[in-house]
């Protein structure tokens, strides 16, 4: 398989939390590369060896032992057998990383994507307007910057009173 | 000789400064994790069991690093699960009881003030693995810091209830917050060759931000009192034995067991 193929099969692993989302759209796959290798002397031929780097989204987000899982399990049925998958801390994942396409994915799911910026180092600063995903109203207030997994923030919109989750800006 | 011996040094203060990190966020995080399905609303409840994640995996990452560097097939669960009292290296701070919740914020916010300015710091580290743990962790501190300080104001400048238990609870906890700015020799050792900075430099831009926000919050910083210290080198307040025979109690009797 080339590294192309491997990127677009990557694509159908999906987030165990938001299972809209693959975890390329997520950006928490940040390098693959092949190699040829001989495993065993008695192998009549090379195998191939894949190297995946993927980062983690938040420190804690106990998924990434799934997401890790779910990378080694499509390659493994995709023929692949040695499977090396890599951690890798700096350059910190951003949301800024996750593809237009994941962004309008989350939308339709009904958690509104995150915005390019965020006011986290103002005390009170209120974070700027987020979108109803429902009903498109931008009058949403802040229930809390704390929601149901580490990525997400709880909202609520004032107009079709439907409380939602927003992916909170990381950067 | 003198160079390996140099090294040795080095490596083992490293080592143990990794600990002192891994193991004051790990006290903190399974400190506030005692507030899940106790907090006053289900927000706040979930805020606390939130960042109490975020620390906890900052640990994982830190006791990973002491594991590799320690080598001897250790991992990062025997450094959480099979260490004892004397061996923990976190800050006096971490381990104090969660007492009510204003205690509890204001526990947060000393230490979350204090961890955004080593953090930004130790970003800069010679280290690499130090630098890049510190810049993963810096953006989940700055929620952390910004919710714990606000709820210092909301706390202070509330009601007259809210306020005097507030300013109570920081009066009491303020001798275990100088400690974060006494370096040990191994912190002294480190900052010597620019692994981490200089911990009593960062206690002025510590101070500031703290004062500005008791002002807001109409709260009194205390005056200056006698500083307890001895977690960085494993001597510990009456609390931490019993929080780890509570954590520990599963490897201890049954070693190795898993889910």
């Amino acid at each position: 398989m080339t590294e192309e193929q491997i990127w677009a099969l990557l694509e159908s692993v999906p987030d165990p939390e938001v299972p809209v989302l693959s975890v390329v759209d997520l950006g928490v796959v940040r390098g693959v590369s092949t190699s040829l290798r001989r495993t065993k002397q008695s192998d009549l031929s090379d195998s191939q060896e894949v190297t995946i780097t993927i980062t983690p989204t938040y420190s804690g987000c106990p998924a990434m032992d799934m997401i890790s899982m779910g990378i080694r399990m499509a390659l493994i049925e995709a023929g692949i057998k040695n499977v090396q998958i890599v951690q890798q801390l700096s350059p910190a994942w951003t949301t800024d990383w996750m593809s237009e396409a994941g962004k309008q994915k989350l939308k339709e799911y009904g958690i509104a994507p995150p915005l390019s910026n965020t006011i986290v180092d103002e005390l009170f600063g209120e974070d700027h307007k987020i979108q109803c995903p429902q009903c498109n109203s931008m009058n949403t207030e802040l229930v809390s910057q704390f929601g149901s997994t580490s990525c997400k923030a709880l909202y609520r919109c004032l107009d079709c009173k439907e409380p939602f989750d927003y992916f909170k800006c990381h950067r | 000789m003198t160079n390996i011996a140099i090294h040795t040094d080095t490596q083992t203060a490293l080592c143990d400064y990794v600990l002192h990190l891994a193991d004051t966020n790990l006290i903190l995080g399974q400190r506030i994790c005692e507030w899940c399905g106790h907090g006053p609303i289900l927000e706040q409840d979930i805020a606390l069991s939130n960042i109490g994640l975020d620390l906890l995996g900052q640990t994982r990452s830190l006791y990973q690093y002491a594991a590799a560097l320690l080598g001897e097939g250790k991992t990062e669960d025997d450094l959480a699960f099979l260490r004892s009292e004397r061996q923990f290296k976190n800050l006096l701070l971490s381990e104090q009881p969660n007492g009510d919740f204003g205690y509890t914020i204001v526990r947060q916010f000393l230490y979350e003030a204090y961890q955004q300015l080593l953090l930004e710091e130790l970003k800069k580290s010679s280290n690499e693995q130090l630098a890049a743990i510190a810049e993963k962790s810096l953006i989940e501190t700055n929620y952390h810091y910004k919710w714990s300080a606000e709820w210092v104001i909301r706390l202070g400048d509330g009601t007259e209830e809210s306020k005097n238990r507030i300013q109570k609870s920081i009066n009491e906890i303020w001798t275990y917050s100088g400690e974060m700015f006494i370096p040990t020799a191994d912190e002294q050792l480190l900052t010597s060759i620019g692994i981490i900075p200089d911990l009593a430099s960062l206690k002025d831009a510590w101070m500031q931000k703290v004062t500005a926000v008791f002002a807001e919050a109409t709260l009194n910083v205390p005056e200056e009192m006698y500083m307890q210290r001895g977690g960085k080198t494993g001597v510990h307040t009456e609390h931490l034995g019993y929080m780890l025979a509570e954590m520990q109690y599963l490897q201890r009797q049954y070693p190795g067991q898993t889910w």
